[in-house]
C-alpha cells in the first residue's frame, strides 16, 4: 500500500493529468448527447446578459453603416416619389424588319447600380413590369451586350451581368459563323471573357470579331467583341477562345432591353421536337 | 508573492475576455483559429505545484468552453496542454529553476527555448482540441491541416503578445 502510495506520489503528473482528462472526457461525451441540457452555455444568465451588453457596443460600431442604408432608402423612395409627381413615359424604339413582321423591340432604360468586380455581378436597371419588362429579356448597350434580366419589379429590374460566372451567352465568328458559347467565368477581368465549344478545325484570326449568333436571346449581329488570342491548344477538340469584350462595364450609362415579340412563338415550336422524340 | 497572484489573475481576466470577444471572431474560413489564452496556462510560474497547475488549466477550459458552447472540449484540451508542459519543463529545465517561482516570459528566459516552448506546447493543445471537437477520423487530413493552420496563427499572435509585454529583467 505505501509502496503504491510512493508510485503514485512520484509520477503525480501523470495520474492527475488522468483524472482531469478522464472528467474533461466525460464531459465531453455527455455534453455531445445532451448539448441543450448542459448547465453551462450560451443560455446561462451571466453570459446570456454579457453578450447582450458586448451586442449593445457592437451596434455603435455599425452606425455608419447603418445611416449609410437609410440614405439609400431615402434616395429610392425619392426616386419612386418622382413617378408620382412627374408622369413618366417610356422612351422605346421599334426596329421594322421589311421582310418578316417586327421581332425586336427595344426599351431604353438606365443603369442605376452596377458591379464588376465580384466574382458574380449584378446590374440595375431603372424600368420594370410596368414599363413591360419580363424576367429572362436581354439587355444589350450601343457596344456590346450586356447581360439577361433576372429579376422584375414594378419599377426595377436586375440583370445578370455578363460578367456572372453562370452566364452563357451564344455567339458566333465573323468569317467562318462557328458559332460556341461565350462564358466570363474563368476570368476575373471584366474586359476579357472565352468563347468556348468552337470546334478544334475552325481556323480562328487574331482580331476577327464576333456576334451574337441569335439562337439567343439577343438579335443576330450585335457585336460581342475581338479575338486577342485563338487558344489553339493542341489535344483538346474543342477551343477556349479569349475575347476582348467591346461592352465598356466600367461606365455603363444607357442600356436597351430586348423583347423577342417571336420568342413565345419559338419556344412552343421547339417544345414540340422533344414531345415527337 | 501577492504581486505574481495579482499578475497572473490580471492576465486570466484579460486573456478570455479578449479569446471570446475578439478572437473567437477572427479566423481564415474554418481553417484557421487562434487561441492565444492558452497563454494563462504557459505563463504560469515554473514552481507551481502539478495540482494546482492541472486545476487552473481544467477551470481556464471550462470557462473558455463556457463561451463556446463546447463543454469539456477546451478543459480537455488545456489539462493535456498541463501535463506537456510539466514533461517539457522536466525536460529541459534543471531542477533549481523549480526553487524560484520564475514566470518563463520572453524577458526571463532566452527567446530560442521560449518559441520551441510555445510552439511545441501549442501544436499539443491544437492537436488535442480538434480531435476533440471533431471527434472522428473522418476527413483526418483536414484535421491534421487545421491543427497546423491554426498553431501557426496561435503562436503568431502569441509571440505578438508576448513582444508588447517584453521586459528584460536581471537574472
Amino acid at each position: 500500500m505505501k509502496n503504491l502510495w510512493i508510485l503514485i506520489n512520484k509520477y503525480n503528473a501523470f495520474f492527475l493529468f488522468v483524472g482531469f482528462f478522464g472528467f474533461a472526457f466525460y464531459l465531453v461525451i455527455r455534453n455531445n448527447t445532451f448539448q441543450r441540457a448542459s448547465a453551462v452555455n450560451s443560455s446561462n444568465h451571466f453570459i446570456g446578459a454579457t453578450y447582450a451588453k458586448i451586442n449593445a457596443w457592437k451596434s455603435y460600431l455599425n452606425l455608419s453603416q447603418e445611416n449609410a442604408l437609410l440614405a439609400e432608402e431615402n434616395a429610392m423612395l425619392r426616386k419612386q416619389l418622382q413617378y408620382f409627381i412627374a408622369p413618366d413615359s417610356v422612351e422605346s424604339d421599334l426596329v421594322i424588319d421589311s421582310a418578316r413582321d417586327v421581332q425586336y423591340h427595344y426599351i431604353v432604360a438606365k443603369v442605376t447600380n452596377n458591379s464588376i468586380h465580384q466574382k458574380n455581378n449584378y446590374i440595375t436597371l431603372d424600368k420594370g413590369k410596368k414599363h413591360g419588362i419580363q424576367k429572362g429579356m436581354g439587355v444589350i448597350s450601343a457596344s456590346g451586350i450586356v447581360g439577361i434580366v433576372l429579376n422584375v419589379s414594378d419599377h426595377f429590374s436586375t440583370v445578370q451581368s455578363l460578367l456572372h460566372s453562370e452566364s452563357r451567352i451564344s455567339a458566333s465568328l465573323e468569317d467562318s459563323q462557328a458559332f460556341g458559347s461565350l462564358v466570363w467565368g474563368d476570368s476575373y477581368d471584366a474586359r476579357m471573357a472565352t468563347l468556348k465549344d468552337i470546334p478544334n478545325h475552325v481556323k480562328v484570326r487574331k482580331g476577327e470579331s464576333v456576334y451574337t449568333s441569335g439562337f439567343s436571346l439577343f438579335p443576330p449581329g450585335i457585336p460581342v467583341g475581338k479575338v486577342i488570342e485563338t487558344g489553339n491548344s493542341g489535344g483538346d477538340s474543342f477551343l477556349n477562345i479569349k475575347i476582348e469584350l467591346s461592352t465598356q462595364f466600367h461606365n455603363l450609362q444607357q442600356v436597351y432591353i430586348v423583347e423577342d415579340l417571336f420568342a413565345e412563338e419559338k419556344a412552343d415550336l421547339e417544345a414540340q421536337n422533344d414531345d415527337n422524340g | 508573492m501577492a504581486k505574481l497572484l495579482s499578475y497572473n489573475i490580471v492576465r486570466f481576466i484579460a486573456l478570455v475576455i479578449l479569446q471570446v470577444f475578439l478572437f473567437k471572431n477572427i479566423g481564415y474560413y474554418n481553417l484557421a483559429t487562434p487561441f492565444p489564452y492558452i497563454l494563462i496556462i504557459l505563463l504560469l510560474p515554473v514552481g507551481i505545484p502539478n495540482f494546482i497547475l492541472y486545476f487552473l488549466a481544467f477551470v481556464t477550459g471550462i470557462t473558455i468552453d463556457a463561451f463556446y458552447d463546447t463543454l469539456g472540449v477546451n478543459a480537455a484540451a488545456c489539462v493535456a496542454l498541463a501535463w506537456g508542459r510539466i514533461m517539457f519543463l522536466r525536460i529541459t529545465l534543471q531542477t533549481d529553476h523549480y526553487e524560484n517561482y520564475m514566470t518563463p516570459s520572453w524577458g526571463t528566459v532566452p527567446f530560442r527555448w521560449y518559441f520551441l516552448y510555445v510552439f511545441v506546447l501549442t501544436l499539443f493543445h491544437h492537436a488535442v482540441l480538434f480531435m476533440m471537437e471533431t471527434f472522428t477520423f473522418h476527413q483526418f487530413h483536414y484535421t491534421i491541416i487545421r491543427i497546423l493552420l491554426s498553431c501557426i496563427f496561435t503562436v503568431i499572435t502569441i509571440l505578438l503578445f508576448s513582444l508588447l509585454f517584453y521586459r528584460k529583467k536581471q537574472r
